[in-house]
């Protein structure tokens, strides 16, 4: 239950947190527009964006409605592929992938965590965590192994076997914090990871986040709070489908 | 297989959170499947009961008459044919013991009417009365509950001696034996020497049991017997050869007739085969007709497994989404509906065949009689059909949530 206890005070000021190293590059983006044709009218979503995410980042996407955040992060989570430009994810380039290897690449490399948790309803917490290791296709005994210490690790070890509608907000964006960790992806996605929340349990998913960034994740948080955005030692602005700025958060 | 473990485990859980929704589409199913099920066994059971009812008239059996058992359209061709009388019987014996080899073993004349038996104040009309000899004995499939058939010189000395039908033996003698005790056959009295076992009814028409035997000379005496209803009933030697009975009979019987090599036959020779024959296309009319309204029924239960997997599908969109999000591939998604669908059809098919075996228990232990068949070939066939319907009717729906897109899948609210 460590993670409830601590707060942004706890954290420390932004520039007095540590700053890990980055690593490798793992998202390599150059130029990468997209557009989509809603009826007649062509809508220019990302106008050439270009980005380097390293491994042990901890990245935050900012922009209003409209600027081509939702756009990117779908992008960077190889849910949709780009128009033109070059997308490599560790090295293997996206565009061109099919539906099969583009849904393998998500569930090797990417753990999500959605604004509205999105678990399974009529499964417990370990079920909700176990799925991305079913669909890898690993056995059940290793699966349930991974499964409850990822819960362990966010301070879920006694709400196993409970059902979402049994837990608290927080302690469902929890489980859903464990089921991005289970396959050990490359990057963690998070899509306003508070923005369900009230500020306290905010202020604990965000504390939870810092912790994994300590221990060595890479992650990429989007989100439209500017307090949200504090957290991270990153922050990428966009505007007009166009990145606006890209600096250290200091 | 993780995988298909896996969509099983969602498909129970998925059918469970909806019961109700669940139970009313699989009854559809189950109608469909009670329906197509039930038709099979009365499709069954009529090709057994015909089976029976064929074993009844002997198989190793032809019959010679004036008229053909098939309907004919040219009647005037047959109505001037001579009756089959005794003397006919008589002489084709002797041509059959003249004819070294011969694929024939006995001709034995029966003639035939409908009758009223009396015993006191009892009485049974309708009884199936026939003249023959004592040669009949040879061709009697049913064996005797008691007593004997009468004897050569019995029949040849026209004795008023008889053998009862089971039924009429019950009815006229209820509880007790019928040995010995005079019955009147149409106001004249016979002395009953034999009873009949239970046999039961040719085509669910014409009972066996319903019937009484007497000496030809007798029946001669009180009814005559060149009424046209005589017929020849000659036993073959080996049944795998009817063919060949069939033409040494043909040529036997013309010799008997003294018919000149021009003239066409003035007699018919009838087999079991013709009933066959006949009620082939009967049956299998029912079963096109009886399978394509049962088949209607499944595929209105078919629609409904559609229709609710549609369903099912526009409010998991969500889901699929994130199934999509965390790494599942079509085929798992596909896999995942179709799976559900077919769940729900093969629990209604268990259903449905458990309450047509029902069904048919009860019927069969109400009427012994109904050739009521419930087999395995039918749970098989049953259960096959429940898994296709699963999988047509899931197919679109699945085909469906599988090529949703992940992004569009997610913002679905």
């Amino acid at each position: 239950m460590e993670a409830e206890n601590l707060t942004v005070a706890a954290l420390g000021e932004p520039g007095r947190r540590p700053v890990l190293p980055p690593g490798p590059v793992v998202i390599a983006i150059e130029n990468v527009t997209k557009l989509y044709r809603m009826g007649d009218e062509t809508i220019h979503a990302l106008r050439g964006v270009s980005l380097d995410i390293r491994r042990n980042e901890y990245l935050a996407i900012m922009g209003p409605s409209g600027s081509g955040k939702s756009t990117l992060m779908n992008m960077l989570g190889c849910l949709d592929t780009p128009t033109s430009g070059r997308y490599d994810f560790t090295g293997r380039a996206v565009k061109g992938m099919d539906d099969n290897e583009l849904a393998e690449i998500r569930n090797r490399e990417i753990g999500f965590v959605f604004q509205t948790f999105n678990l399974l309803p009529r499964s417990d917490a370990l079920r909700n965590v176990e799925l991305p290791l079913i669909y890898a296709g690993l056995r059940p005994a290793e699966r349930q192994a991974r499964a409850r210490e990822a819960l362990e690790s966010v301070g879920l070890g006694d709400r196993m076997h409970h059902k979402p509608n049994e837990l608290s907000g927080g302690q469902r964006q929890r489980v859903a914090v464990a089921r991005a960790l289970v396959n050990r992806p490359s990057i963690i996605l998070a899509d306003e990871p508070t923005g369900n929340l009230d500020s306290k349990t905010g202020v604990e998913i965000m504390a939870l986040f810092e912790r994994l960034y300590e221990a060595g994740n890479t992650l990429i948080v989007v989100t439209h709070e500017e307090d949200v955005a504090h957290y991270a030692r990153r922050v990428v602005r966009l505007r007009d489908g166009r990145i606006e700025s890209d600096q250290p958060m200091s | 297989m993780n995988e298909l473990v896996e969509s099983f485990r969602i498909a129970f859980a998925e059918i469970r959170a909806h019961k109700l929704r669940s139970a009313l589409t699989a009854l559809g199913v189950i109608i469909g499947i009670v329906a197509v099920t039930l038709m099979g066994t009365a499709i069954n059971g009529i090709g057994i009961g015909f089976q029976r009812s064929l074993a009844m008239l002997g198989d190793d059996v032809m019959y010679v008459n004036k008229w053909p058992w098939h309907n004919v359209d040219d009647w005037w061709n047959y109505v001037n044919r001579p009756p089959i009388v005794p003397e006919d019987a008589e002489k084709l014996n002797r041509i059959i013991a003249d004819t070294p080899g011969s694929q024939l073993d006995v001709a034995v004349f029966v003639n035939a009417r409908s009758t009223t038996v009396k015993v006191g104040g009892n009485s049974v009309s309708g009884v199936y009365t026939f003249g023959t000899t004592a040669e009949y004995g040879r061709i009697l499939t049913a064996d005797f509950k008691e007593g004997r058939l009468f004897s050569e010189t019995e029949s040849r000395a026209a004795r008023p001696v008889c053998v009862l039908g089971y039924d009429v033996a019950n009815a006229l003698f209820p509880g007790r034996s019928a040995l010995d005790a005079t019955v009147l056959v149409q106001g004249q009295p016979y002395r009953v020497i034999g009873v009949l076992v239970h046999q039961g009814a040719f085509l669910g028409l014409f009972s066996f049991d319903n019937q009484t035997i007497i000496p030809l000379g007798a029946y001669a005496k009180h009814f005559g017997t060149r009424d046209g209803n005589g017929e020849l009933q000659v036993k073959i030697r080996d049944k795998n050869r009817l063919g060949e009975a069939r033409e040494e009979l043909t040529g036997a019987m013309r010799r008997v007739r003294g018919q000149l090599p021009a003239d066409p036959d003035n007699f018919s020779i009838n087999e079991q085969q013709a009933f066959k024959a006949q009620l082939d296309p009967i049956t299998n009319g029912i079963a096109i007709g009886g399978l394509f309204i049962t088949g209607l029924a499944l595929f209105v239960g078919a629609i409904g497994i559609m229709n609710i997997t549609f369903v099912s599908v526009k409010e998991r969109t969500k889901e699929i989404g994130t199934r999509k999000a965390l790494g599942a591939r079509r085929r798992t998604i596909l896999l995942q509906f179709l799976i559900e669908s077919v769940s729900i059809c093969l629990v209604g098919g268990l259903v449905g065949l458990a309450i047509t075996g029902g069904l048919c228990l009860a019927v069969s232990l109400a009427m012994p009689s109904l050739p009521v068949v419930f087999s395995i070939g039918l749970v098989a066939v049953g259960l096959l059909v429940s898994t296709l319907t699963g999988i047509l009717a899931g197919f679109a729906p699945a085909v469906g949530a599988s090529r949703l897109d992940p992004v569009v899948a997610l913002r679905y609210e």
